[in-house]
């Protein structure tokens, strides 16, 4: 056994950080998925594409700036502000009209129908955006220009260090999940999803617009993906039109391990996966001695879901405030 | 009204019908055509590198074809996409050896998708010469149709680890690879090597990930390894190692030719310069290699990527191998251009080559490089660190 125990100690705080910064990426990931499931119980598989969508709109923005020599004159958080607001509202607006194109007209059709749009719809957008960048940049990859303000490293304690994008990408996740807080248990517009969760045909009755609720629960769902879409640039730097479709299914996976409806759960979900994915990463060789590698860490994780499931078939909330999106 | 102009449509038709074919039967009047194919990923994140294959075979064929067409034959390149995927390059194989006139395949980028391709070219002795694909299996297998004019990774691998252990005088690795042939391949040499060479090797790690390699990075930052090697692409090594210097790797790095592309920096940035690359392409120093890429930009309005020289010169070898071979002024049989291919004696840009009974050249050249620029224009100013000329080793049986 060659377990090192106090390498494991020491680079526990870095893994664990590493794991709540892809947990909270997944977590705003997982919103589009569960809030969608939450109104219509359907599964909106163009979102990891509403994701990614979001991404390229950040860079192009970023790239822009940069082009025309601004990126260092302004501020960066006000940089990258306006980068998120444009993936936000790109994105949003890229859900709202896949629902209407996509959705809408097979809502009363078998449930594989409108599932197998969604599918149609992922793989167009993938092959748009590819075709888009090779005729505009002709590029597949695209690389986030890195700030250097965002690069620099702040030093918490003499071994633990963290950059200031990291710390942005939680901070704004944070935001971002405590605003979606107030929307959906605050306003009136949350009172309207919910009820439309809970009975579309109780909720029409009772005076409530469905077909503006649904879309708007695809506004703010895509938005979140937007958002989500321009951190994950700004963390990870690379971008391809491909990029969404893993993130997109363990977001997925990340929204039924929380208990896909339910917006805390989305939550729960997000860090739990992300946590488990960065332990297995960094944690399998150094525990097996290099018999399990890195490469393991995906197989680990969905066990461990796997094992969640069984025992909790309905997520790990999924249960206590089931049909409230 | 609506009938008379399907008749009209109809008879513009017939009439162009009439207009072309005799026009189309003109051109192939002479004694037939040659056709040249290449197989590279086209499309998606290796593209940069799969395109030069394409287009230095297509300025070989352009430049080189005047023979042939003197005596009658039109010379063409067909390329073909293998998206880097083994199954589209297998399917794309089917294709190139039910078209007759194909003599040569120049191709391709990846030892992974060469390997289960070329057992389709076998099958009907269409010969490959390979300008990139550095996997031993390759020409270990034996086929007489099978070549390459670059080097090999159970050569390539340890060149990489003699400068680490040698040169660099590092005293610690932490090897990295994609899982693929080519960069699992690669880094099995390496490790072997290095260990050999007293060179503790920390880890050996595999991953697919394309973008967050956090949860990686963070145990070789632990580790403070002397080197960090990535058996690997571009694409892959580029983020890989951005992100490792973020996060405050100190060590140095070093990879195979895999990450030879100007892409490497125009992803990675400046984070990358300084880093170290093993290659079986040839710098573009030499007067030859010059001319190549000034006719290359000049053409293309780019400069060469890696590989496109050697496309350059498998082309060039496949052409003489079929102007030997045009007896009577008849197109030769894909059997008599194979046997033909192993006679070629040629020296070109990446110098003398001669292959040697399994289709690797009798002497290979490989070369450290080291990043100068985050300029990817400026790629072809990277350093030469170290040039060895190496034999292939023979067949173990």
């Amino acid at each position: 056994m060659s377990m090192d125990f106090e390498l494991l100690v020491r680079i526990f705080p870095e893994v664990l950080l590493d794991g709540i910064i892809l947990g909270f990426m997944y977590a705003l990931i997982a919103l589009g998925y569960t809030m969608v499931y939450g109104v219509l119980e359907f599964i909106n598989f163009a979102h990891s594409e509403i994701f990614i969508a979001g991404a390229f709109i950040g860079v192009e923005i970023l790239l822009g700036l940069q082009g025309r020599g601004l990126l260092e004159g302004f501020p960066w958080p006000l940089v990258l502000l306006l980068a998120l607001m444009a993936g936000m509202a790109a994105s949003g607006l890229l859900a709202v009209t896949i629902e209407r194109v996509a959705y809408r007209p097979l809502r009363a059709a078998p449930r594989l129908i409108p599932l197998i749009s969604a599918i149609g719809v992922s793989f167009f957008l993938q092959d748009f955006i590819r075709l888009f960048e090779s005729l505009w940049r002709n590029a597949f990859n695209l690389v986030y220009p890195s700030m250097d303000a965002l690069n620099h490293r702040l030093e918490l304690t003499a071994t633990i260090d963290v950059s200031v994008k990291s710390l942005v990408v939680i901070v704004s996740a944070l935001l971002m999940l405590w605003a979606l807080h107030l929307i959906v248990n605050r306003t009136k517009v949350g009172t309207a999803i919910r009820a439309v969760a809970e009975d579309q045909a109780a909720a029409s009755l009772m005076g409530i617009d469905v077909n503006r609720i649904i879309s708007l629960t695809f506004l703010i769902g895509g938005a979140m993906g937007g958002a989500a879409g321009v951190l994950f640039g700004v963390q990870y730097g690379l971008i391809n039109p491909y990029s969404g479709f893993i993130p997109g299914l363990k977001a997925f996976t990340a929204a039924v391990l929380g208990g896909i409806g339910n917006i805390p759960g989305a939550m729960v979900g997000g860090l739990v996966l992300g946590l488990l994915e960065a332990f297995a990463a960094s944690y399998l060789s150094l525990l097996t001695g290099g018999a399990f590698g890195a490469e393991y860490k995906d197989i680990f994780a969905f066990s461990v879901l796997i094992l969640i499931l069984i025992f909790r078939p309905k997520g790990l909330l999924g249960e206590v405030v089931r049909e409230r999106a | 009204m609506i009938r008379h102009r399907v008749w009209l449509v109809l008879a513009l038709l017939a009439v162009l019908t009439v207009a072309l074919v005799p026009a189309s039967e003109l051109g192939a009047q002479g004694k037939g055509t040659i056709k040249i194919a290449t197989q590279s990923p086209l499309s998606g994140g290796q593209a940069a590198l799969g395109e030069g294959i394409k287009l230095g075979t297509q300025l070989a064929v352009e430049q080189l074809r005047g023979n042939l067409t003197k005596q009658g034959f039109k010379v063409e390149l067909v390329p073909f996409d293998d998206q880097a995927k083994p199954d589209v390059g297998v399917a794309n194989a089917k294709n190139i050896i039910a078209d007759k006139d194909i003599l040569v395949v120049i191709g391709h980028l990846n030892s992974g998708v060469a390997i289960p391709s070329s057992e389709v070219y076998k099958e009907v002795d269409l010969p490959m010469i390979s300008p990139a694909n550095t996997n031993e299996k390759i020409t270990d297998r034996g086929y007489p149709s099978v070549n390459r004019v670059c080097g090999r990774d159970d050569v390539q691998g340890p060149v990489g680890a003699e400068f680490a252990a040698l040169t660099l005088k590092v005293k610690s690795v932490y090897v990295v690879h994609d899982k693929t042939t080519y960069g699992q391949g690669v880094a099995e040499a390496f490790k072997a090597e290095a260990e050999k060479k007293g060179v503790k090797v920390l880890a050996f790690e595999g991953t697919e990930e394309k973008s967050n390699f956090d949860p990686i990075i963070t145990p070789i930052k632990a580790k403070n390894p002397d080197l960090v090697y990535f058996g690997g692409i571009y694409d892959q090594g580029a983020p890989f190692f951005k992100q490792a210097r973020e996060k405050g790797v100190k060590a140095k790095f070093l990879g195979p030719d895999g990450l030879d592309s100007s892409d490497l920096v125009k992803i990675g940035g400046k984070a990358l310069v300084g880093l170290y690359y093993t290659t079986a392409a040839a710098p573009s120093s030499s007067p030859q290699a010059k001319k190549f890429g000034d006719d290359f930009k000049k053409k293309f309005g780019k400069n060469p990527e890696p590989y496109a020289a050697e496309s350059f010169v498998a082309t060039a070898i496949a052409l003489r191998a079929i102007e030997s071979t045009v007896a009577g002024g008849k197109a030769p049989t894909r059997a008599t251009v194979a046997g033909a291919i192993r006679k070629v004696k040629y020296t070109g840009m990446t110098g003398a080559i001669e292959f040697d009974d399994k289709g690797d050249p009798k002497k290979a050249s490989y070369y450290v490089m080291q990043v100068s620029s985050d300029n990817p224009e400026k790629w072809g100013d990277n350093k030469e660190a170290q040039r060895l000329a190496i034999a292939a080793p023979p067949l173990k049986k």
